[in-house]
Formats: C-alpha cells, structure tokens, sequence
C-alpha cells in the first residue's frame, strides 16, 4: 500500500490531538493536566514529523528523538517545578499562582 | 613715540595686574600698592606727554599705531587692533592720564585706612586701560572694548563697598543703564558696516561722505543709535538716572570716572563720528535739545539737594548736557573744551568734596555720631577747620559758576555763543541757549549753596565732633592744589580772540573735524555788540546765581536731618528729582519684573515647560506602562490565550 495515501488521515488525527492539546492547555486549570496536554501537543507534532518522514527522508525521524528527548527532559524539570509549587501553596491549580504580575 | 604709545596702555594695565594680585596674596602691603597704583600713572603721563610734544612738531595730524590684526573676518571686513593718535585723542590722554593720576595720588590718602585699598587701586588701573582704549581705539569695535570695559570698572567701583546692598544695587543701575546705550552703539556699528563697510574712523569719516547724501536716513539712524549709545554713558535725558546714584562709590572714584572721564565718552564719541553727525542735520538737532534739557532739568533737581555729592552728580549730568549743547551747535571744539575744563574743576569738587567727607567721617566717628558725613545739613563754618580745601573749592565753584576769568567761563560762554549764533538757522537753538542760559544762573546758584552750607556758618555737626575737624593731609591736598591751577590757567588753552588769545584748541582740533565741518554752514557770526551783551548776561547770570545763593542760605536757618520738615511744593518735586526714578520704576522695572516673575518665570517656566513638558512626558510614559502592565496579570491561562491567539494570528498571515 502506498504509504502516500495514509499522509492525509496522519495529517487529520495529529492536527485533532494538537487541537485538543491546545483546548486542554486553555481551559484546564490544573496545572498537571495543563501540562499533558503540552505533551498531547508535542506528540501530535511527532506524528506529523514521522508522516512527513515517509516522503523527505529519515530526518523527520531523527527531529522525532530530539522532541521526545527534550520533552523527557520537560516533563522531569516541569513537574519538579509543579511539584515545589505544591508544597508551597497546597495547590496546583493555575489560578492561583499568580504571584508575577505587573 | 608716537608709534610706542601703547606705552601708556600697557603700563596701567601692569598696574592693575600687579595689584590684584596683591590684593589677593598681600591685601595689606600698602605702601607697595600706592607706589605701583601712582607709578605707572605717572608713567602713563610721561608717555602721554612724549606723544602730545611729538604731535605737536609733526606735519602729520593723524598716525594709526597698528598692533595686531585681531578679526580678519572676510575681505570685506578685516579689523586690526589700531590706536589712532591724532590731535583728538593726544588731548584726551593727557587728560586721563594728568587728571587720573591726580586722582590716583588722593586716593592714596582718602582710601588709606580702608581693607580693600589693593583691589580699589587694581580696579582704578583697570580703568585707566579701558578708557586709553576708548580714546586711542582707530576703529569702532576698539573703541568699544575700552567703551565696555569702563562700564565694567564703574560698575566695580561703584559697588567697591558691596557689603552695603544699596551699593551694589546702585553698581547694577549704572551697568543696566550703560547697557541700553551700549546696545545702541552695536546697532550703530552693524548699521555702519551694513551701509559702509568699514568701521573706522577715518573710514567711516570718508566712506560716510562719499555713500551717504547729507539729510538721508541711514547717517540719521547711525547718530541717533549712537547718541542712545552717548546718553547712556554720558548720563542724559533718559538714561541720565544711574548717575547720582553712582555716588555711592568712594568719592574720589566720582571725581575720576563719574565727573572727568568716562561720562565724558559720549562726547568724546560724537567728536570721533562728527561726520555721521553733520550728515545728519536732524540729529545734530536732538543732540542740542536734549543736552540744553539735560543741563537745565539736572541744573533745578541740584537746587535742592542736601547731599554733597548728588549736588556735585547733578551738576556733572548738567554740565554733560552743555558738552552736548555744544557738539550739538557743531562746536565740537567748544565740546571738548569744556570736557576739559569740566574735567579740571569737577575733579577739583569731587575731590575737595572727597576731603570734606574725609574729615566730618573723622570727626563723626570720633564722636560716636551716626550723622551722614555727606549730608550738608551736618556741615558749616568748615572754613575755618578745613582752609586749604575751602579755597580751593571756592576757585572751583568760581570757575563752575562761570566767573571770569576762571576756565569754565570761557568753555560754557563758548557754547552758548555757538547756540546762539545757530539761533538765526533755526529758532531751537535759541531755546537751547535759553535753557542753557538758565542752567548757568542755577549752577551758580547751587553751588554757592553748597559752599555757604558747608563753609559758612555755624557747625552743626555737634560740639563733640567739631574739635575732631581736620584739613586733610597733604597727598591730599597736593592734588588738590594742581587741580586749582589748572582751573584757574585752563581756559587758556582756548582763550578767545575778544580775550586777547588765539583759540588754540579750536586750531588744534581742526583737522580732527576738517572733514565733517565740510558738510555744514560755518556758525554764523554774531556781531561784536551782540557778543559783549551775551557774555555780559552770562556773567550777570553767574554773580546773580552766586550772590542769590550765599545769601538765601546764609539768611535761612538749617537744621540737621533729623530735624528737617517736609518738604513744600516744587521743592518736594525738585528734592524727590521730579519722581523720575519713581516714574521709571513704575513704567520699566515693575513691568520687567512681571513679565519674567509671572509671564516667563511661573507661566512659560514653571507651568509650560515644567509642568505640561517634562512633567506631561513622564506622565504619558507612566500611562502608557501602566496600560502595558495591565496585560501581566499572573493568569497564565490568560497569556497561553494570548499566546494562541498570536500563533494564529501570525499562521493567518504565513499562510495564505
């Protein structure tokens, strides 16, 4: 089966899971939700990386290792940050950490 | 010589260089002070007197001593830094030179005991040097840094003791008035430049002859700017008010710049431009009218002066009004004549006047008195403590008054002869002589007042004070004495044919003013009988004034200061000086004021700038930021929103 003809509904399921991570970040107040949902967004982007892949060669591939690598990376910094924030205020909901402001 | 007579600028200026840094490192070393201040004067007379001797044996009337090219602007315009030394200004420096070293060897005695002898003897040089610059300069911008430069050392002397606030104050009269004048002159020399293109003398002497047609409007303008310029400086109708009040400095700095020299740089001016002058008709006449006023209204506001100073300011502005009677009448000979004369015997006023405060401050201060040495309410029957002052100040008050055959006689009659003589040309000058006339029955009035209350009479200063009365020394009186001959022999350098002499200064001054009196109808002559009737008035004028006034002040009875009524009538009006400072106050200060206090100060300053300019800006920043800041709420949904919302927004715009 020519792998081409997959591309279109690849295209159409990664765009539904960053539009639902982009939904779920907006609207979401818990920040640990909020935060899977930036994941949702980076693995809907992977998706659309290794469907490109299949037509222009293996570096959307490769830029797929990098994305998990860094979001690997994210996920530990991030949630040892919401992690703090916790401990701090008994809290992980976004509205209420908002101590930075003009 | 005559190509070394920067000589006799240069060494004043040694002098005052020398005593101001003495007055800054060694303020007390007296005696070195007086020999510098005194000795480079006398050098200064000697160079003067060299160079007159030289003048004198030369065929050339004219030498320009040519030091250093100061602004070679453009082709047209170059300016050398140039002394001209002619017939004109050779007379001149003798006379600041003779008569400032005179002055320079009184105040040796008069200032003797007080903390800033140094500095008064550095600025007394100083001055020397500007007013040599004024007279000698070649060309206009010269003349005007010495013109600058006098008004500079009169503002210093007047305000010499600036503790006192009143002092100072009359120090920034003299200047601002000064300063009017001076912005006069500027507009003159732009204006000659402007239509000429030179600005020398002699340049302009010839350019203006060849350029401009006599009666136009350019010459007229050109005298009259400078004319504002010779008000100023020589105290007249208008500016004339700064003067009386310039007696606020020591006395003998009066005698020296406030009677024989600077004021008379206005006249000298309109000597040195006498072809602008003549050029313009008009002119010549304001100068006339406004010096017979200027000699009489001064001469009316003196009668009635207790301060033995103010009387002697108010005759010099009247006396400087006569000058400018005569340049005006274009005897510009006659002019100068009686600067001279002046110089002699206002000098000799000032300075006798000088010793009589000298000696009351004396015996006041030993008495523990707080009466004002210079109030004439305090004098009388000085005569017999001070006679060496009373005689010679009577020579001078004599010579004032215009008996002969005392110096002032022959200058003030030669005036109003000239006057009169132009009377058949135009009627004016038969009022100038009218008023001028009546000024010399005053002076002589005024004076013979000033003598009778402080020489004649009962002291009334107080017994305790009397014994402590004393004829100053003899640096004092010394100068004093050579100023009397002078007084006395001076009209001889232009005694009149009906005396017996040859006008020699007239002759002397011929070439200076060849070429202006080229422009104008010679004086009409006066026939001889009508010429023996005007001296006969004059003279009548002068006996009548002095007899009026030794008795009406004998037969009044003074009282002291303190004791004084109010005055009456027109004497409240001649003592209060007709309310013209009043009236000055009202119509230039007042509004100055506020125009910079409320217009420019708390309206344009303050509100404008201060408050809609800085303090608007740094309120429109802190709006704006504020605005800005709205957007950082802490809500980190709201900045993902936003955040979204420009992605969007940007992919909107990538892809189309």
């Amino acid at each position: 089966m020519d792998t081409r003809l997959l591309l279109g509904p690849t295209l159409v399921v990664s765009a539904i899971l960053f539009v639902l991570g982009v939904a779920g970040v907006l609207v979401r107040r818990n920040a640990i939700v909020v935060f899977m949902c930036v994941e949702l967004m980076l693995n809907a982007v992977n998706l659309t990386f290794i469907a490109f892949a299949q037509l222009h060669g293996v570096s959307g591939q490769i830029m797929v290792f990098f994305v998990m690598t860094v979001a690997a990376a994210e996920a530990a910094v991030g949630l040892a940050i919401i992690l703090a924030i916790f401990r701090h205020t008994q809290s992980v909901d976004l509205a209420h950490i908002n101590l930075l402001k003009g | 010589m005559i190509q070394l007579v920067w000589l006799a600028v240069l060494f004043p200026l040694l002098g005052a260089v020398i005593n101001a840094a003495l007055a800054f490192r060694r303020p007390m070393a007296k005696t070195a002070v007086s020999i510098v201040g005194v000795g480079v004067m006398a050098a200064a007379f000697a160079v003067a007197l060299a160079v007159f001797r030289e003048l004198q044996q030369s065929p050339v009337a004219s030498y320009s001593v040519v030091l250093w090219h100061w602004m070679p602007v453009t082709d047209r315009l170059s300016i050398d830094l140039a002394f001209q030394v002619d017939h004109l200004s050779s007379v001149m420096l003798l006379v600041i030179t003779g008569v400032g070293g005179l002055i320079h060897l009184f105040s040796v005695g008069y200032m003797r005991s007080d903390p800033g002898y140094a500095r008064y003897f550095a600025y007394l040089n100083l001055f020397i040097v500007f007013m040599l610059v004024l007279v000698l300069g070649a060309s206009l911008p010269v003349s005007f840094i010495g013109w600058e430069g006098v008004g500079l050392c009169s503002y210093l002397l007047i305000g010499f003791w600036y503790e006192v606030d009143a002092n100072s104050n009359a120090g920034k009269k003299a200047f601002l008035a000064n300063r009017i004048g001076d912005f006069g002159v500027l507009i003159a020399m732009f204006l000659i430049w402007w239509s000429l293109g030179t600005l020398d003398f002699t340049g302009i002497m010839m350019q203006g002859g060849a350029h401009w047609s006599r009666g136009s409007t350019m010459p007229l303008l050109v005298a009259l700017f400078l004319f504002l310029g010779c008000t100023g400086k020589s105290a007249q109708i208008p500016l004339y008010v700064w003067l009386p009040d310039a007696m606020a400095g020591p006395t003998p700095v009066s005698a020296l710049i406030h009677a024989a020299t600077m004021v008379t740089a206005g006249v000298f001016l309109v000597v040195r431009t006498a072809a602008v002058f003549t050029l313009a008709p008009v002119a010549l006449e304001v100068v006339a009218v406004v010096g017979a006023l200027t000699a009489f209204f001064a001469a009316t506001i003196g009668l009635r002066q207790y301060d033995i100073k103010k009387v002697l300011a108010y005759s010099t502005v009247s006396q400087l009004g006569y000058m400018f009677l005569g340049v005006g009448t274009t005897a510009f000979a006659s002019g100068i004549f009686h600067l001279i004369t002046h110089a002699f015997f206002k000098a000799l006023l000032f300075l006798g006047a000088g010793s009589v405060i000298h000696a009351m401050h004396h015996a006041l201060h030993h008495a523990h008195s707080h009466a004002d040495p210079q109030d004439m309410r305090n004098m009388g029957g000085l005569r017999r403590a001070m006679p060496w002052t009373f005689a010679l100040m009577g020579i001078a008050t004599l010579a004032i008054a215009g008996v002969p055959p005392f110096a002032g006689f022959f200058s003030k009659d030669e005036i109003l002869g000239a006057a009169f003589a132009r009377g058949s040309e135009h009627p004016i000058y038969y009022v100038c002589w009218a008023l001028g006339l009546a000024a010399a029955l005053m002076t002589a009035f005024y004076m013979s007042r000033l003598v009778a209350m402080t020489f004649f009479g009962k002291y009334r200063g107080g017994e305790k004070s009397a014994e402590h009365l004393h004829e100053a020394p003899w640096v004092m009186t010394g100068p004093l004495v050579i100023l009397a001959i002078l007084t006395i022999g001076g009209g001889l350098i232009n005694l009149p044919h009906f005396a017996g002499g040859s006008s020699w200064l007239e002759h002397w001054l011929a070439p200076v003013v060849q070429v202006a009196m080229m422009m104008v109808t010679p004086t009409p002559e006066i026939p001889s009988g009508m010429e023996t009737t005007l001296i006969a008035l004059a003279i009548v004028a002068a006996v009548t004034g002095l007899v009026g006034g030794y008795v009406l002040t004998t037969r009044s009875s003074i009282v002291t200061p303190e004791h004084a009524p109010e005055e009456r009538g027109i004497w409240s009006l001649l003592y209060h000086k007709y309310y013209v400072d009043e009236v000055y106050h009202r119509l230039i200060v007042d509004p100055t004021m506020w125009l910079s206090r409320r217009a420019l100060w708390q309206t344009v300053d303050a509100f404008l700038i201060d408050r809609i300019g800085v303090g608007g800006t740094a309120r429109l920043a802190e709006g704006l930021g504020w605005l800005g800041s709205r957007l950082q709420n802490g809500q980190v949904a709201f900045y993902v929103t936003m955040f979204a919302v420009g992605a969007v927004l940007i992919l909107r715009t990538l892809v189309r």
